[in-house]
């Protein structure tokens, strides 16, 4: 299922002396089944963007198109359940949205809201559960007396168990120690790899975004400033250095290697393990 | 050296009444001496946040003992004792008590009973020391996270406490923040020398201090300088933590079979080293 | 959420906007127990015209004033109804079927409906030349003397401040979590009544356990911080009463002798 926004602006607040705006003519695609990441500072408009892509806002100029769905700022809202059941957000914090008496019905409660039948929603629940790895004796528990990342994974199955097409992820490693972000990363791009999903990751950290993703978007005051493979944007450091951003480190010890090398490696590398591999290649090549 | 915070043979659990759950703390003892970066590091549920509620005397521990500049925490000197610590928690909101900025630093020198021009002073002063003269009347809702957790660190300093806790101070920022408030502690310590201690489990604040200590389940599992630590290596990994970038490249480059001599922490090292050992002919 | 105006602060350079908060809180008491004085034409226009004329110097623009009036818009139609219609007396204006509206009534009504905006526009003019935590000390300050009779007033001042400070966090988190519930098909804006009621458990749930968890995160980062109650505390805060302020309140004596004078 496509994501299209087309000449998306947004205010908060209109006809207020608070108003504020946000995005600014936003024009993004973001094609089904590929992993979409969505970059910028907090404040240069990403979350924004991110209710945008299921309807919890609506653009004030522009279209936003979901699938079929066409929202529009002067469209009347028809029912947009089956908009919201096809694009799952995993929100920064999810944990704070837990609130069932168990981990298990909180699980169930997405599900359920879009009609899914009790029997089928427990299914649903036991099956997530399993996948993001929470063991089963806490299904029972209430998700209050549950450690910090393991609330995190409930929620993380509670939008797992709606069965979206899209899943769309808000810093979804936020305050987490090394290895839970790392388990969490993995895990959806294992989801990403195994169910044809489509993955759309808004985040700060460009290593994510270098190791994940095959489309990124730059947003800088409001604006999609830059599009392209990870490759494309991570080549040219001066034009990211413009919207304050940073090339991944990877990228920049490469740049700094090879100056000391005298040479260039055959690619630019956009993971520890990729370079370690050209690297030992280069080495080889030039023993024999 | 003077001593400014020492812990002996600390143990603390949080259910007295239930021998059989594994205490949160559990034989732990260090000492901090003035002037230096100390960090305790460790996975989530490690038994760090514990002991930094310990130290402060929020919890008091069930065996062992705090002492603050040699003296004993009680609870008579507790509040003196305080006055001399200052502390960053984790999350930039719920710490902020005042309407602005100015207010908020304020706070703890309204509490001491600081006389008013006194205040004025301190709170222009602390401001300064962390860049944050200019947001003077800003109330927090339009403060970024790294901007609040720098008034927090002058709300700290303000009273010119002896030494500076960070209790996850970072975690909940995003890389600008940290940033941002990891070079604010660097530059306070370039210019005062003042003793910080942080709790972490962010490796490139861990490596910014002077000694390590790192706690897994309860325990102190290790202590050193940041160097001797991250020469465990994969240990680290398997207790849930990440190792800097120098090492895990060496690591990845060995396993594919290129020599290296390892053994550093910096990039420029690294660099060389590859040079050195496989290029330089 | 975002189109209230009513309660809010708008910062601003006026010299309304510069005055001691304690005059300004004085000056509103006085003026809405002076508001009741007024029982005819002249009087009325006074309270209006003086009303404006605070309007002006603060440099606050009708427009949100009169958003101002929405939230007790009802209030104000509802009362002026009730007193156009079932006030008797004097000539009858209308006699229409069951309606009859006499000339008392559309007096009485008007006149409430005056004494109703003026009073909506002065407490809105507090509000918005003044911020909330301005207010706090304001008040603090004014009611010291009651510490005497044991009213806790520093710290109803401090509890004041401190729901101050949390209401635009809250309000954010209030807006976050039902966005995330909505994403998980709760929805509490549309639907019949009892479906929506139910979805605010969600909402509520959630909001309860994170503003305790602030609290708690509060309360250790005051204990630390050094915080035990309002004895020997010192303020940062200083309030200075200037000569505009006892100017104001002279103007306003002044105002009420007249509306002495021309009341019947």
């Amino acid at each position: 299922m496509d994501i299209e926004l087309q000449k998306v602006s947004y205010s908060y607040g209109v006809g207020t002396p608070f108003e504020k705006r946000a995005l600014f003519d936003v024009d993004l695609l973001i094609p089904s089944g590929s992993y979409q990441a969505i970059i910028g500072h907090t404040g240069s408009g990403k979350s924004t963007i991110l209710q945008h892509l299921n309807a919890l806002l609506k653009p004030t100029e522009g279209t936003v198109r979901i699938g079929s769905a066409i929202i529009e700022y002067k469209k009347k809202p028809k029912d947009l359940r089956p908009v919201r059941q096809k694009v799952g957000i995993v929100f920064q914090f999810p944990e704070h949205q837990l609130f069932e008496e168990t981990v298990l019905k909180d699980i169930m409660f997405g599900p359920m809201n879009f009609g899914v039948d009790e029997k089928e929603a427990e299914e649903r629940a036991r099956k997530m559960s399993k996948l993001v790895g929470l063991p089963e004796e806490v299904l029972e528990k209430s998700p209050f007396d549950l450690s910090g990342g393991q609330m995190r994974r409930v929620a993380i199955a509670g939008v797992l168990a709606m069965k979206p097409d899209v899943i769309v992820l808000d810093e979804p490693t936020a305050g987490l120690d090394p290895r839970g972000r790392k388990e969490i990363m993995e895990l959806f791009y294992k989801l990403y790899k195994e169910q044809n999903l489509t993955m759309i990751l808004v985040t700060h950290s460009m290593e994510d975004a270098a190791r994940y993703a095959d489309h990124i978007a730059i947003m800088y005051n409001g604006r999609c400033v830059l599009t392209g493979k990870p490759l494309e944007i991570f080549s040219d450091a001066t034009k990211l250095a413009e919207f304050r951003l940073e090339v991944p480190h990877i990228i920049r010890f490469q740049k700094r290697l090879e100056a000391r090398l005298g040479f260039s490696l055959p690619k630019l590398c956009l993971t520890e393990e990729e370079l370690a591999e050209t690297l030992a290649k280069a080495v080889k090549e030039r023993e024999q | 050296m003077d001593e400014i915070l020492s812990l002996k043979n600390i143990a603390f659990t949080y259910t007295p009444d239930q021998p059989e759950v594994k205490n949160a703390v559990e034989d732990v003892s260090f000492t901090v001496y003035e002037g230096e970066w100390i960090a305790i590091v460790g996975h989530n549920g490690s038994g760090k946040s514990t002991l930094a509620r310990i130290i402060n005397g929020l919890l008091f521990p069930q065996q062992g003992s705090v002492s603050v500049l040699g003296q004993p925490m009680n609870e008579e000197n507790l509040w003196d004792i305080r006055s001399k610590m200052g502390m960053v928690f984790q999350n930039p909101d719920n710490q902020f008590v005042g309407a602005t900025v100015q207010d908020d630093v304020a706070f703890a020198l309204e509490n001491n009973g600081v006389p008013h021009k006194e205040m004025v002073k301190r709170v222009h002063e602390a401001l300064a020391q962390v860049k944050m003269e200019d947001f003077l009347d800003n109330e927090p809702q339009h403060l970024s996270g790294g901007q609040k957790q720098r008034v927090a660190i002058a709300g700290a300093l303000a009273l010119r406490p002896r030494i500076l806790i960070l209790d996850e101070a970072t975690s909940m920022l995003d890389p600008q923040g940290r940033a941002e408030v990891l070079n604010t502690v660097h530059k306070l310590r370039e210019e005062t020398g003042l003793t910080v201690l942080s709790i972490t489990h962010d490796l490139e604040e861990a490596m910014l201090a002077d000694r390590l200590l790192f706690m897994n389940g309860g325990r102190k599992f290790a202590e050193g300088t940041p160097q001797q630590i991250f020469d465990l290596g994969d240990e680290l990994v398997k207790l849930g933590l990440d190792l800097p970038f120098p090492i895990k490249m060496v690591k990845l480059l060995q396993q594919q079979g290129v020599t290296l001599e390892g053994g550093y922490m910096t990039e420029e090292e690294l660099v060389n080293d590859i040079w050195i050992s496989n290029f330089k002919k | 959420m975002g189109k209230m105006i009513f309660g809010r602060f708008l910062p601003g350079d006026s010299i309304v906007h510069k005055m001691d908060p304690r005059a300004k809180l004085l000056f509103v008491f006085i003026f809405i127990v002076a508001v009741f004085l007024a029982n005819n034409v002249w009087s009325y226009a006074v309270l209006l015209a003086f009303t404006f004329l605070v309007m002006t110097i603060s440099k606050i623009k009708l427009r949100y004033l009169i958003n101002g009036l929405k939230p007790v818009m009802i209030l104000l139609v509802f009362t002026l109804f009730i007193h156009v219609f079932f006030t008797k007396g004097g000539a009858v204006l209308v006699d229409w079927k069951f309606i009859e509206i006499h000339e008392e009534g559309l007096r009485q009504g008007i006149f409430i409906s005056i004494r109703f905006l003026v009073l909506v526009f002065m407490t809105s003019i507090l509000t918005l030349t003044t911020s909330p935590i301005a207010i706090t000390d304001g008040m603090e300050m004014l009611l010291n003397p009651f510490k005497k009779i044991k009213l806790p007033v520093h710290e109803l001042a401090l509890m004041m401040s401190i729901a101050l400070r949390f209401i635009p966090t809250l309000m954010d988190e209030t807006d976050k979590i039902m966005k995330a519930q909505m994403a998980r098909g709760s929805d509490m804006t549309s639907g019949p009544i009892k479906d929506r009621i139910k979805a605010v458990v969600p909402l509520l749930v959630p909001l309860f356990v994170s503003a305790f968890k602030r609290a708690e995160d509060l309360a250790t980062a005051m204990e630390v911080r050094g915080y035990r109650g309002g004895d020997g505390r010192t303020r940062y805060r200083q309030l200075k009463w200037n000569l505009r302020d006892t100017l104001a309140l002279v103007v306003l004596v002044l105002v009420i002798g007249l509306l002495v004078f021309l009341r019947n």
